[in-house]
């Protein structure tokens, strides 16, 4: 089978996709965590991958996004690296075609993404706060000592939510304590919590933007019935949940490298055994002017695979590409 | 200009990471970004030995106008012997400028003055010529990277200058070597650069945003120059300068007031550069700077009559780069997804007659 690779690195989990020609996937999606360490997650979740394949399978291209798009590429090898609000928009589009806005919440960021005629035509992401994305939920169900699926289940079973002040996740954490301490069941505070995070989703993320159905939802958190609820509420609309809502990011990735490769020959995959090959990253402080630049340098045994960080583009080699015409030059 | 009147001029070391400690560490958490990367420069500048601030001043609700009173009392709660001579703009008190030139100048003659001053015209037009024709250049070229060395070159070269002749042939040398630069051909995404001026101007503060935008291969037009600037807060307008006319018509029925700071200028500039079929707008403006909030509130009005689609940034030292690079990435995507729909609907719309 001819297959596409979709991969997203990002701060909480990283996603693989492989797909067939049709680009339907081939395997089960992968959802794995990667607790700080890309480029173990990356290897990880290949090894997964080719435990599965057999000998007529063969990767025709990779696509990566997500925060470390682009040590993915430099890894793995891709023909599109994509940042992650035009690589969910297009799984969106797929799954859904005629979708006009898209929820994305990941583990540390969330976006809007506004289509029209099946191209983006608006998004925002949250820039000075990450009140309600992934990370602080998960840490919410920690705290309660509740595992994150009945998080959103208990959140069903409200009969009059809370009133939590979402503004702040630290503040809202406090907000939760104090109403528990008052006397409020879990299942009003869980519930009212989901949609203070709604509510500050809206105004932070959703300022300004027209919402208009269909609307989907997807990233980790749309897992969560409890803020599916609440976004539903908020909107007075349906809200559409892809069957693979954890992985659109990859899957989006994957559709694009399928997509070049339709107008290009060849994958710049570098084969499965990246998996079990040591990469040796480092970082330096660059001492020529007192930008004091952070450096990071990729190595595989002797080679340099890629270096990158300094604001004037003195260490910069073989930078993956970036955008649509952007092959920026390798330097020696 | 300065160093023509005989006074010995201390220019502080190009804005860093060491300014924005600097600053940071001794200006409030909420005051905005150029503040604090002003109150660093004045610090880098005191360790090479300066005395005497030069700092501009400013009118209306914008807090620039407040900021060198701010930085006097910080510095001397700091300790820093240093003077502060601000220049206002001279449209209200003609007496207080003149004092103030006065203070700098000593025994100097007016005509002195009035000659330093045109030369240092000539020079921020200078400045402006070389740094526009960068952003011609970069999304253009295979090797980008070249003409920002050369720009560093002429840069430096206009900053040694002392007569018109030589910065012309900077200018002109600047010119020549960057046209044979090697060149891709297509058609180009043009994005307008618009908000507060300092954001606009200074690549740190913006985080290098026209950079990455020409490195993604996107042409970047200021809205702004720093020759604009000048004549207008310095010399009340009185020179006619190339730039943003009837910025007052351009920016209604949107935003109707003076709003401090560029916020009428920002919605202007957005409409002028919509009117240009330009591809899209990108606003940069320090986090919590008012002017820019209200032009932002009114931009998506802007956006959908004129057909535009427009990106906020507010920036200061708490920005990351990895969020600012992947909005501008699918900033690009949208900007070319639009613009191949338009193409197909163009021949669509041929097609049909």
């Amino acid at each position: 089978m001819e297959l596409y690779l979709g991969i997203d690195v990002g701060s909480v989990s990283t996603n693989l996709v492989a797909l067939d020609p049709e680009g339907e996937p081939y395997l089960a999606p992968l959802y794995l965590r990667t607790q700080g360490q890309p480029i173990a997650a990356i290897q990880q979740g290949l090894s997964l991958i080719s435990d599965q394949l057999t000998g007529r399978d063969r990767v025709c291209g990779v696509g990566t996004t997500g925060s470390a798009r682009q040590l993915a590429a430099v890894l793995v090898g891709a023909d599109v690296v994509k940042n992650e609000i035009s690589a969910h928009a297009v799984a969106a589009l797929r799954m859904l075609p005629e979708a006009r806005t898209v929820i994305e919440i990941g583990g540390q960021d969330s976006k809007i993404i506004i289509l029209k005629d099946g191209i983006v035509v608006d998004f925002a992401m949250n820039t000075v706060c990450a009140a309600g994305t992934g990370s602080f939920l998960d840490q919410q169900a920690f705290r309660l000592n509740l595992s994150i699926d009945d998080f959103g289940t208990m959140a069903g079973q409200a009969k009059a939510p809370v009133r939590i002040a979402g503004r702040c996740t630290v503040f809202a954490e406090s907000d939760m304590i104090h109403k528990q301490q008052m006397g409020h069941t879990l299942p009003d505070i869980i519930a009212g919590l989901c949609e203070a995070l709604v509510r500050n989703y809206l105004n932070n993320v959703g300022k300004g933007k027209e919402i208009a159905a269909p609307v989907v939802f997807q990233g980790g958190v749309a897992a969560n019935q409890g803020m599916r609820t609440a976004f539903a509420r908020a909107l007075s609309t349906e809200i559409a949940v892809p069957r693979w809502f954890n992985v659109m990011g990859a899957y989006g990735a994957a559709l694009l490298a399928r997509e070049k490769f339709q107008e290009l020959s060849g994958t710049k995959f570098r084969g499965w055994q990246v998996s079990t090959v040591s990469f040796l990253p480092r970082s330096f402080e660059c001492k020529a002017c007192p930008n004091g630049c952070e450096v990071i340098e990729i190595r595989q045994g002797q080679e340099i695979l890629a270096r990158w960080g300094d604001r004037c583009g003195r260490w910069s080699i073989a930078e993956a590409e970036t955008g649509q015409n952007s092959a920026a030059p390798a330097r020696g | 200009m300065l160093s023509r009147l005989g006074i010995a001029l201390v220019l502080p070391p190009p804005t860093s990471r060491k300014t924005v400690e600097l600053g940071v560490r001794h200006a409030p958490e909420f005051a905005c970004f150029p503040l604090k990367l002003n109150l660093g420069n004045f610090l880098e500048a005191r360790e090479l030995g300066a005395d005497t601030i030069l700092m501009a001043g400013g009118i209306g609700p914008c807090r620039f106008g407040y900021y060198a009173e701010v930085q006097r009392e910080i510095l001397a709660d700091l300790h820093v012997p240093m003077e502060m001579v601000v220049l206002e703009p001279p449209a209200g008190d003609w007496g207080a400028f003149k004092a103030g030139v006065r203070s700098l100048i000593g025994g100097r003659s007016w005509w002195d003055v009035l000659k330093a001053i045109r030369f240092a015209w000539y020079k921020a037009r200078a400045i402006d010529a070389v740094e526009a024709e960068v952003l011609y250049l970069r999304p253009r070229l295979f090797e980008p990277q070249r003409v920002e060395e050369l720009c560093r070159e002429a840069l430096g070269r206009l900053d040694a200058s002392g007569s018109r002749q030589e910065l012309d042939h900077a200018v002109g040398e600047f010119r020549r070597t960057t046209r044979g630069l090697p060149r891709r051909s297509g058609a180009l995404l043009r994005v307008g650069l618009v908000g507060e001026i300092f954001t606009v101007l200074e690549p740190y503060a913006n985080y290098d945003i026209e950079r990455h935008l020409g490195l993604l291969g996107v042409e970047v037009t200021r809205g702004i120059f720093l020759s604009e600037w000048i004549n207008e807060h310095l010399f009340g307008g009185l020179l006619r300068v190339h730039g943003l006319e009837h910025v007052e018509e351009l920016a209604a029925p949107y935003l109707n007031a003076f709003v401090g700071g560029h916020g009428r200028e920002t919605v202007a500039a957005t409409v002028h550069f919509a009117r240009q079929h330009y591809d899209g707008v990108v606003q940069v403006a320090p986090f919590t700077c008012m002017p820019e909030i209200v032009a932002h509130s009114v931009l998506p009005a802007v956006a959908r009559d004129q057909e535009i689609p427009t990106l906020s940034f507010y920036l200061d030292e708490q920005s990351g780069i990895a969020g600012i690079v992947t909005r501008l990435e699918a900033f690009v995507d949208l900007m070319t997804a639009r613009r191949s729909r338009r193409g197909k609907q163009e021949a669509a719309g041929r097609k049909r007659l």
